[in-house]
């Protein structure tokens, strides 16, 4: 889907406005600390991976995505999985259907993180140097093919393996698919104004189709 | 603008609806305090840009530290103890005196939190998300990067989860220095590639 969230090349939203790297604190506010860890522990639960928690961010109307703060999306995320995934009724039927890590678990599970790729069970089927054309998608669910590289041509540049495919992790289905680096000029993705300039951006094959 | 909302001045119900949560996720069991406190403990004290500065001045003080790291940079910084969430799959790009590497996430806000921490509040807001793709010369001048027109320019919008970090230029002018002192000089925002790193007489 290209919510509000799906943000490369939009105009409109005045300059960046860095606070000096040496003055920012780390949180702006106490709840931002509180919905931080918050996220966190609950996300140790394995309840839903990582897509499945982008996707939450990601379904809300655009200007409510846009208007909120940072963590306020990661508040109204959080919010929408709980309920989705029902799990105070949940732990409420049985308090010990779920493992809750205590301190020492969850820096293991930090330290560990979530490793995505997996075997590669299928021979890729593009190589550096091909050209690619990203597919267009007006798919409900979610992607991570940004619409601002749909249906521009790019050159691959890498293959990283086989990774777990975002769209059908989001949809709870884990799935590998190869995963490419691509490499769009500026000229192809914003006119002949944008020269010496390229952008490279991690694909997944079932987004790009060759061109021949 | 949307600025506005890029320093969060929360109105009490957003604070209020937090402390409902966590009140709520403590009393059910869901969650227990001191995960909550480890975790909070980990970003503020330990995982922070201080580690990607060590990656940085080895690779300008040891060649082969340097080759293997843009070979193979998970492996590499994980012998350094850096493993973690968000840093399970790295990449390092080089910048020179011709290339210029920017590091970006369109759709949300990744980043290499074992090298470099939580993200600063502007590589989340939706100017940078937004602009950093299509006008990269423009923000780079926001933050007072201002690049000859040759300069090859090359953006990279993490939209898998394979995180990427800029090695920057060794500054001119610090030949000979320890590699403790060449730590110093290398900023968050270098590593990102929002800027180039100057030689500061007062770190040496």
């Amino acid at each position: 889907m290209n919510g509000g969230h799906d943000l490369g090349g939009r105009q409109g939203f005045g300059s960046v406005n860095a606070e000096p790297e040496s003055e920012e604190p780390l949180f702006h506010a106490e709840w931002e600390r509180r919905i931080f860890a918050l996220t966190l522990a609950t996300g140790m639960l394995g309840q839903w991976n990582i897509d499945e928690s982008r996707h939450a961010r990601e379904r809300q109307h655009p200007a409510d995505y846009l208007k909120h703060s940072y963590y306020e999306n990661w508040l109204v995320g959080l919010e929408k999985l709980l309920a989705e995934k029902d799990l105070v009724a949940r732990i409420e039927q049985d308090a010990q259907c779920f493992r809750v890590p205590d301190a020492a678990a969850a820096r293991q599970i930090l330290r560990t993180g979530g490793p995505t790729r997996l075997p590669d069970l299928t021979q890729p089927r593009f190589r550096s140097g091909d050209r690619v054309r990203v597919a267009r998608c007006q798919r409900a669910g979610h992607t991570r093919a940004p619409t601002y590289v749909q249906g521009a041509g790019g050159t691959v540049v890498d293959h990283y393996g086989t990774h777990i495919y975002p769209d059908q992790n989001a949809a709870g289905q884990r799935a590998g698919e190869h995963l490419y680096c691509v490499r769009f000029e500026g000229t192809e993705l914003w006119g002949s104004e944008s020269s010496s300039q390229s952008v490279y951006v991690d694909l997944w094959e079932p987004y790009l189709e060759e061109i021949s | 603008m949307s600025h506005d909302h890029d320093h969060t001045d929360p109105p009490s119900d957003l604070e209020l609806r937090v402390k409902a949560l966590e009140s709520l996720l403590l009393e059910k069991g869901l969650v227990k305090q001191d995960a909550l406190n480890a975790i909070i403990e980990t970003y503020e004290h330990q995982v922070g840009p201080k580690n990607g500065a060590h990656v940085v001045a080895k690779a300008w003080s040891d060649l082969s530290f340097k080759q293997a790291l843009l070979a193979d940079a998970t492996a590499t910084v994980a012998d350094l103890g850096y493993v973690g969430r968000q840093g399970e799959h790295l990449t390092v790009v080089e910048n020179t005196s011709d290339i210029h590497n920017l590091v970006v996430c369109t759709l949300c806000s990744c980043y290499p939190w074992t090298l470099l921490g939580l993200p600063p509040v502007w590589y989340k807001s939706a100017p940078y998300r937004a602009r950093a793709v299509s006008e990269p010369r423009a923000v780079l001048s926001e933050f007072g990067t201002v690049l000859p027109e040759h300069t090859d320019i090359r953006v990279w919008d993490s939209t898998s989860e394979m995180r990427y970090l800029v090695l920057p230029e060794r500054p001119a002018g610090t030949g000979g220095w320890r590699e403790s002192q060449l730590q110093a000089l290398v900023t968050r925002n270098s590593m990102i590639g929002v800027e180039l790193l100057r030689h500061r007489e007062e770190v040496k």
